[in-house]
């Protein structure tokens, strides 16, 4: 399975944010959309960078301003990304090594999608419903 | 709206499609005791199963036993099939906002992905796909050709699709003559002058596709040697570095059985099945009459991405495989149905969930659903629809219970039925298709065959006095 075939089963583009809006903003769209993450991209909708919870509760642990700064003062520039056609299971091992729990996924240097460590867990535990399914109904049908 | 799903007011449900997702949405709803449903399906074959008959491998009959489980949900009274009832045609999405309070599309991944390259469409050039239906006896891909005189064949790909093609070519006459694979595919596979035929994977043993079972059964073989090359059955450093840092022990034992197959020599078999791994297809070249002789490859690398996958990369080394037959498996994708919104980066129905989304306003579309492939992509086996239809019946449920279901003007089950067969008088019900499977297996009986299949609708209307 490839990270195409996850982002096929996913409702709409990547909610992306600006680097010159706030973290307020930032923190709203997260909120609204409950999701962990917000891909930062340029005008011609290449990522520049992430910001997570994780980005901003650390900030904010040291400067309770946080909330009126840019995204971009606070976001990693440094993105591992991802393309659609990488295969799902070395990009779920990477996710764990390094502790990633975004990654933005670019076609042709234009952001296309992200897949998160959750969508990662779900894809993998409907393969497995799937064959354990699959092999339950043919052994069911060997003893009849 | 509050009696709706209760005996007085049962919810009904139009599943389009009769595969695995339509046959697991149906079962998944029968199931729930709080819920009084009507489920009609609607099929544009006069046959059921979708995949199941013509895409599952006519060599791996236990496959298809999931079809009883398909039967015990079909027998259920709150089920009705509508067979040779095609959606867009004989019934529109205007007919069946009318009758249903909601529908769901499980229509599936019909068409394959093209390779992009010069020579695609030369005689000799085909999607694996169309091979596949036409042997296992779609009506739609009877009148198909497939050159199989021809001695060399290439089939690109190492999913499941290619490895049942190319099993297919280099079964024996005596082997295939066990199976329901059709009677003109049998013909035409018995007189069949193939010797070669060669998969081709774009990267290396340790990426490929297909599953283990799938690769050991293609060394075991009557009328075929397997061959694989032993520079390319060793890992290349990036594959290496990758499976030490996170060893997978299916992959292990797929890199075994293949240096294994490199390891053995030909036993004189007829027919030689050899995989290649790390080419890609650059070109098809043909001859003056537009016939395919050859095909261009080209030799890659793998290099390891800051994600952590190893991409193909094409080298400056190139290569003429001989081939004159091309099957291309490269990947399928759905095609869009009519009026339904569609997600043509990825050929699903745009959804979430399930739930059919308005491209424009990213909102529901009320009342309608997907399961199965044309919801999530072509991944996963037969089981996986299972989940795969829960997720969609928990959207369903839940817009049941906030009332945000279509409004029917003709909520009864005589209702639609009256309209089905005005539109289609000839429409196939479950028990006619239990005739036309009861026939199927009669004649396949002396032939010690699962079942001897009919392949033409008008044989099926035929067998059924229409």
């Amino acid at each position: 399975m490839n990270i195409a075939s996850l982002l096929a089963t996913k409702s709409g583009p990547p909610i992306t944010i600006r680097p010159e809006q706030s973290v307020r903003e930032a923190i709203a769209l997260l909120s609204r959309h409950t999701i962990g993450a917000l891909v930062a991209v340029n005008a011609a909708n290449t990522p520049v960078g992430i910001i997570s919870e994780r980005d901003i509760v650390r900030e904010a642990a040291r400067d309770e301003q946080v909330f009126a700064r840019s995204v971009g003062d606070i976001m990693t520039r440094d993105v591992i990304t991802g393309l659609p056609q990488d295969d799902l299971l070395s990009v779920a091992n990477t996710m764990t090594e390094k502790r990633i729990r975004h990654l933005p996924v670019v076609d042709k240097g234009k952001l296309v999608g992200i897949v998160s460590l959750g969508d990662v867990v779900k894809a993998q535990r409907d393969k497995y419903l799937g064959e354990v399914e699959t092999l339950e109904t043919q052994i069911l049908a060997d003893k009849q | 709206m509050g009696l709706l799903a209760t005996p007085v007011a049962p919810l009904r449900v139009a599943i389009i499609g009769s595969g695995p997702a339509a046959f697991y949405t149906a079962e998944h709803l029968q199931r729930r005791e709080d819920l009084a449903v009507e489920i009609d399906m609607f099929e544009r074959l006069p046959t059921p199963f979708g995949l199941v008959r013509g895409g599952v491998a006519p060599d791996h009959q236990k496959i298809k036993s999931v079809v009883a489980a398909f039967d015990k949900t079909a027998a259920d009274p709150r089920f009705q099939f509508y067979g040779y009832v095609e959606f867009g045609k004989d019934v529109t999405l205007a007919d069946l906002r009318e009758h249903y309070h909601q529908i769901v599309y499980a229509t599936g991944a019909q068409t394959d992905r093209r390779m992009g390259i010069p020579g695609e469409d030369l005689r000799g050039s085909h999607p694996a796909t169309e091979f596949v239906a036409w042997y296992n006896g779609h009506p739609d891909y009877q009148d198909c050709q497939f050159d199989l005189r021809q001695e060399r064949v290439a089939v690109v790909g190492v999913g499941n699709v290619a490895v049942d093609v190319a099993r297919i070519l280099c079964r024996t006459p005596e082997e295939l003559a066990a199976t329901d694979i059709s009677d003109r595919a049998l013909d035409a596979l018995k007189q069949s002058q193939v010797r070669e035929v060669y998969m081709l994977g774009r990267r290396g043993p340790a990426q490929a596709a297909f599953t283990n079972p799938e690769i050991k059964e293609l060394g075991e073989l009557a009328g075929a040697d397997i061959v694989v090359l032993p520079e390319e059955a060793q890992l290349d450093e990036p594959s290496r570095a990758a499976l030490e840092k996170s060893p997978d022990r299916a992959t292990q034992k797929k890199v075994e059985i293949l240096r294994g197959y490199a390891r053995r020599r030909p036993s004189g078999k007829p027919r030689r099945l050899i995989l290649r791994f790390l080419v890609s297809p650059v070109e098809l070249i043909g001859n003056a009459a537009g016939q395919i002789t050859a095909m261009r490859l080209v030799k890659n690398e793998l290099a390891a991405t800051a994600a952590g996958t190893l991409r193909p990369k094409p080298t400056n080394t190139f290569e003429e495989l001989p081939v004159s037959l091309v099957f291309r498996s490269v990947g399928y994708k759905g095609v869009p149905l009519p009026g339904v919104p569609f997600n043509d980066d990825w050929g699903v129905i745009l959804n979430d969930k399930g739930r059919v989304l308005d491209p424009d306003t990213r909102r529901p579309v009320v009342g309608e659903y997907a399961a199965g492939w044309i919801k999530r992509g072509p991944t996963g086996v037969i089981g996986t629809n299972k989940p795969d239809a829960a997720e969609t019946i928990v959207s369903m449920l839940e817009d049941l219970a906030q009332g945000a279901t279509l409004r029917p003007a003709h909520p009864g089950r005589e209702a639609a039925e009256v309209l089905i067969r005005q539109r289609q008088p000839n429409y196939v019900s479950y028990a006619d298709w239990r005739r036309l499977d009861e026939i199927e297996v009669t004649r396949g009986r002396s032939q010690g065959r699962p079942r001897v299949k009919f392949v033409r609708v008008e044989e099926m209307l035929a067998a059924l006095g229409r």
